[in-house]
C-alpha cells in the first residue's frame, strides 16, 4: 500500500503557549507583576516565598499560587503572610501548566494586586517546557544541593531569568563553593542575574525586594494603555 | 515524567489536523525535538505506545528527528555548536552566548498517511 506525506508544522505546546500568551496579556493589562519560582524539591522555595510575601505585604498587595502533587500544607503556611493564597494540587502531574493557572485564578480581581507569585511543583525538568505567562522566572538552587545542579539541568536554568542561591546560612557547613556555583550558572545561562539569600536570616533578601520593586515600576511604565471608552 | 502530557498534546494536535484535512490511517508521525527542549526521546517513545492504545493512532509509528543545540556567537558572527549542553559558549573563541538558534524545537513536522 502506498503512503503520502502531509506537512503539518505545528508546535506541540501550541495550546499551552496560546493560553500563556493570553494570561500574560491579562497580567499586563491588570498591572500585576507575575513571578514564577522553579527548583528541585526541598530547595527552600516555600520559605523564600514566605519571606517575599511578608516582606512585600507591608507596601504592596501580594498573592500566591502554590503547586504541589498533594497536600495544602504550603498554602496554609503562606497564609500567615497574606490571605491571597491558593493551592493547586496536581495529583500525579509533575508541573504546572497554563490551564491550571487560568483555573486557579477564577474569581480573583487581578487589578487589585501588585505581585503574584507562582510556586511550581518541585522539579527541575518538566516545568521548563510550560510557559505560565509569568513575567520573570526565578530558578532556585540551595547551598545544600551541590554546585553542579545547573550543569545537570541546563534547560531549566537557561529558560529562567534570575537565579537565586538559597540557604546561604548553611553554605559553610555544607562546604558549598559559591564561586563554582556562580560559574556553572553563568555557563548555562550567560549574563544571568544571581542572588545569594538566606530566608532564615533574611540576608540578601533586600536585593531581591529591590529587583521586584524595579520590575513592577518598569512593567507599569511599559504596560499597555487602558482602553477608555467614551460614552456617546 | 511530563512526556505523557506532551504525547497527549501531540495526539490532540494530530486529531485536529487530521479532521481539518480529512486524513485517515496515519502510519508515521514525524516529530522534531530539540536537545534543549527539556523532553526526553525515549520517554516520548514509551509514552507514545501507551497513549495511542485504543485511538486511531494505535498502529502509528513515532519518528523523532533530534535537533542539535546551535548558538549564535556575537564575536565570530557565526552559528556554532557549543562544546556541550552546559557550556553555552563559542567553541572557537569561547565567548559566552545567550542566543539560541536551534535546540528548543518541539513540533510535529509531517504525517505519513495511507494514500
Amino acid at each position: 500500500m502506498s503512503t503520502r506525506i502531509v506537512e503539518i508544522r505545528a508546535k506541540v505546546m501550541r495550546q499551552n503557549d496560546l493560553l500563556a500568551h493570553a494570561l500574560r496579556e491579562r497580567f499586563e493589562t491588570s498591572g500585576v507583576s507575575v513571578v514564577g519560582l522553579v527548583s528541585s524539591p526541598g530547595s527552600g522555595k516555600t520559605a523564600f516565598l514566605e519571606k517575599l510575601l511578608s516582606g512585600l505585604a507591608r507596601d504592596f498587595r501580594v498573592a500566591a499560587l502554590v503547586g504541589d502533587l498533594a497536600t495544602e500544607n504550603d498554602a496554609a503556611r503562606l497564609k500567615r503572610a497574606t490571605p491571597n493564597v491558593r493551592q493547586i494540587t496536581t495529583g500525579t502531574i509533575c508541573h504546572l501548566d497554563a490551564q491550571m493557572i487560568e483555573k486557579a485564578l477564577e474569581g480573583w480581581q487581578l487589578d487589585t494586586l501588585d505581585f503574584l507569585f507562582i510556586e511550581n511543583v518541585g522539579n527541575l525538568v518538566c516545568p521548563s517546557s510550560y510557559d505560565l505567562g509569568e513575567e520573570l522566572r526565578f530558578v532556585m538552587l540551595s547551598a545544600t544541593e551541590g554546585e553542579d545542579k545547573p550543569l545537570k539541568y541546563p534547560t531549566i536554568f537557561n529558560s529562567s531569568d534570575v537565579a537565586i542561591i538559597t540557604k546561604m546560612d548553611l553554605a559553610e557547613a555544607a562546604e558549598f563553593d559559591v564561586a563554582a556555583a556562580r560559574r556553572n550558572i553563568e555557563s548555562v545561562r550567560p549574563g544571568m542575574q544571581i542572588f545569594e539569600v538566606s530566608a532564615k536570616t533574611g540576608s540578601g533578601m533586600q536585593r531581591v525586594f529591590q529587583l521586584l520593586r524595579d520590575q513592577l515600576a518598569h512593567s507599569r511604565e511599559t504596560r499597555p494603555a487602558l482602553q477608555i471608552q467614551t460614552i456617546q | 515524567m511530563h512526556e505523557l502530557s506532551i504525547v497527549l498534546s501531540i495526539i490532540d494536535e494530530i486529531g485536529d489536523q487530521s479532521e481539518a484535512l480529512g486524513l485517515k490511517d496515519v502510519e508515521t508521525v514525524h516529530l522534531k525535538v530539540g536537545v534543549f527542549s527539556g523532553v526526553d526521546r525515549d520517554a516520548l517513545l514509551f509514552a507514545w505506545e501507551l497513549a495511542c492504545e485504543g485511538t486511531p493512532l494505535e498502529h502509528s509509528r513515532l519518528d523523532i528527528e533530534t535537533v542539535p543545540l546551535v548558538i549564535r556567537c556575537a564575536v565570530c558572527h557565526q552559528n556554532r555548536t557549543p562544546p556541550s549542553l552546559y557550556q553555552l559558549c563559542c567553541p572557537e573563541c569561547e565567548t559566552p552566548s545567550d542566543t539560541i538558534v536551534t535546540g528548543r524545537e518541539l513540533e510535529v513536522v509531517s504525517l505519513e498517511v495511507a494514500a
